[in-house]
């Protein structure tokens, strides 16, 4: 039953998720500033930076531009409330299917995408071009992976029982059962949160960062925020789907933190690719190995 | 004696609020600029060493950004011509509030070595409102980073309040803009 309880649970969980990626993104400035031989900045720079923002005065390009705003910070936090985060804190029970993830999450990225062509400028219409051509890239190999687990686990596409059902057989995680579509995804990642070599639709020198070219003050606090939720999801799906889920908060906080700045370092290192090289690069290498691996897990039956 | 147990919560005028949340609101802003760097002369090449493991700025959460919605501080470092004036005046007025001006060297101060020609500005302040300058030509890059944290005192102290005065005195600062530029009208293209 869905009680009041469950309710706030889930705002807890998508607040919980707001913190957490908002302290992991302000830590890992500064481990990249380490890389750079740089100090860096404050862990909590991030948060400076969201409130600082909060605290402008904005313009306004008409109520599409507004609502868009609205509407796709709501749908990200709508879809936060469903991740599970151990175990034992779900929000829904039962309602964490995969593909409510992918369903919900298209709420945000459509409301950002009207808001953004609502301002009529037209570097954000090529950003929020480039951006679903992104997403045409990475979704295909990164699905025939996610349809693989979901076929060796026993054929539930519920994100905690695939957990679970990692979680039993002592530990075997899809990160080392699927080795090949580990790969896969973890460049499908990286574009999905946006990092450098598929950096494409923000690429500040290149279309003035995109589809929040036109964005300031209040709108573009509210679209942080909604960047940093979007990323908690992201990167909690890789690990509940790879790294088999988590038995306590520690486990999670652990697992999550390693993720994100393992991802973190491989981006630092990249230069950016053009849009038409991220479209070419995930329909030749990744395409290829994740059908591999569906191959190599559901007709011949080789999982480690 | 009166008792003081049931004496009335000191109330505070709204005015009294409005300036403790804009304190507040104060401390993030100085901790988190975000320039926007309209690099018209020389002065711009002591950005790069700024930025960079040399002096770091984001360690005092600085960082570029892309346009000037976003920006909270207008770095104009160096001369100006009248065609680039025009353009300034456009990206200043585009940026969203408390907004802040940094001049760098003697070509923003009084015209530095081009105070006698006949296309360039001498004096920046006259067209929009400057809060902190860097002396020199061109200024060191530690005299950047000391305007910068200048700037920072100056959020601090609320005397870093350009964006007031040029809405109080925008008469008078268009005409000074008209009478160099002729007309200045910052179009819309996309809304008009």
């Amino acid at each position: 039953m869905i009680s009041i309880v469950n309710v706030l649970i889930a705002l807890g969980v998508a607040l919980f998720g707001f913190t957490l990626q908002t302290s992991v993104g302000g830590i890992n400035r500064k481990i990249i500033a380490r890389l750079q031989k740089r100090r860096g900045p404050k862990w909590y720079q991030e948060f400076l930076d969201i409130f600082k923002l909060l605290s402008k005065r904005a313009t306004s390009h008409g109520w599409i531009f507004d609502f868009g705003v609205i509407m796709a910070l709501g749908g990200i936090i709508a879809t936060a409330m469903f991740m599970p985060i151990t175990n034992n804190i779900i929000a829904f029970p039962g309602f964490d299917n995969f593909f409510i993830f992918v369903y919900l999450i298209a709420v945000g990225m459509l409301g950002m995408a009207m808001s953004a062509s609502g301002s009529g400028n037209p570097l954000a219409s090529i950003g929020v071009m480039r951006a679903l051509t992104t997403m045409l890239a990475y979704e295909v190999p990164f699905m025939i992976v996610v349809m693989t687990i979901i076929k060796v686990s026993g054929n539930t596409s519920s994100v905690s029982e695939i957990a679970l059902f990692q979680q039993m057989a002592g530990n075997n995680w899809f990160m080392i059962a699927l080795p090949i579509g580990f790969v896969v995804a973890t460049l499908s990642l990286m574009g999905m949160i946006g990092k450098k070599p598929f950096e494409t639709y923000i690429a500040p020198a290149e279309i003035a960062s995109g589809p929040m070219v036109e964005y300031g003050g209040k709108q573009l606090g509210m679209l942080f925020i909604m960047h940093e939720i979007t990323i908690f999801i992201e990167v909690s799906l890789f690990v509940h789907l790879f790294l088999g889920g988590a038995t306590n908060i520690w486990m999670f906080l652990l697992k999550y933190i390693i993720v994100y700045t393992f991802v973190n370092l491989i981006s630092n290192v990249n230069g950016r690719f053009k849009i038409d090289q991220v479209v070419v690069f995930f329909y030749k290498w990744p395409l290829f190995l994740a059908v591999l691996q569906a191959v190599i897990a559901i007709y011949f039956k080789w999982v480690i | 004696m009166e008792s003081t147990k049931f004496s009335p919560a000191t109330r505070l005028t709204k005015e009294e609020i409005d300036r403790k949340w804009w304190e507040i609101g104060d401390y993030f802003r100085r901790s988190s600029l975000w320039m926007l760097m309209y690099c018209t002369g020389c002065c711009a090449i002591e950005l790069p060493p700024a930025m960079t493991s040399a002096y770091d700025m984001e360690r005092l959460g600085m960082g570029p950004m892309a346009t000037p919605r976003q920006a909270d501080v207008l770095l104009v470092t160096g001369y100006l011509s009248l065609k680039t004036l025009r353009r300034l005046i456009y990206t200043y007025e585009q940026m969203s509030e408390p907004k802040y001006v940094v001049g760098f060297g003697s070509c923003t101060i009084n015209g530095g070595i081009y105070h006698d020609s006949h296309a360039v500005i001498n004096q920046l302040d006259q067209y929009i409102p400057v809060d902190s300058y860097v002396a020199g030509c061109m200024p060191n890059t530690e005299a950047v980073m000391n305007g910068f944290i200048d700037l920072m005192g100056l959020i601090q102290t609320k005397k870093a309040d350009g964006w007031k005065r040029y809405r109080d005195n925008n008469a008078w600062y268009k005409k000074n803009q008209i009478d160099s530029l002729g007309v200045v009208r910052v179009k819309d293209e996309f809304h008009d």
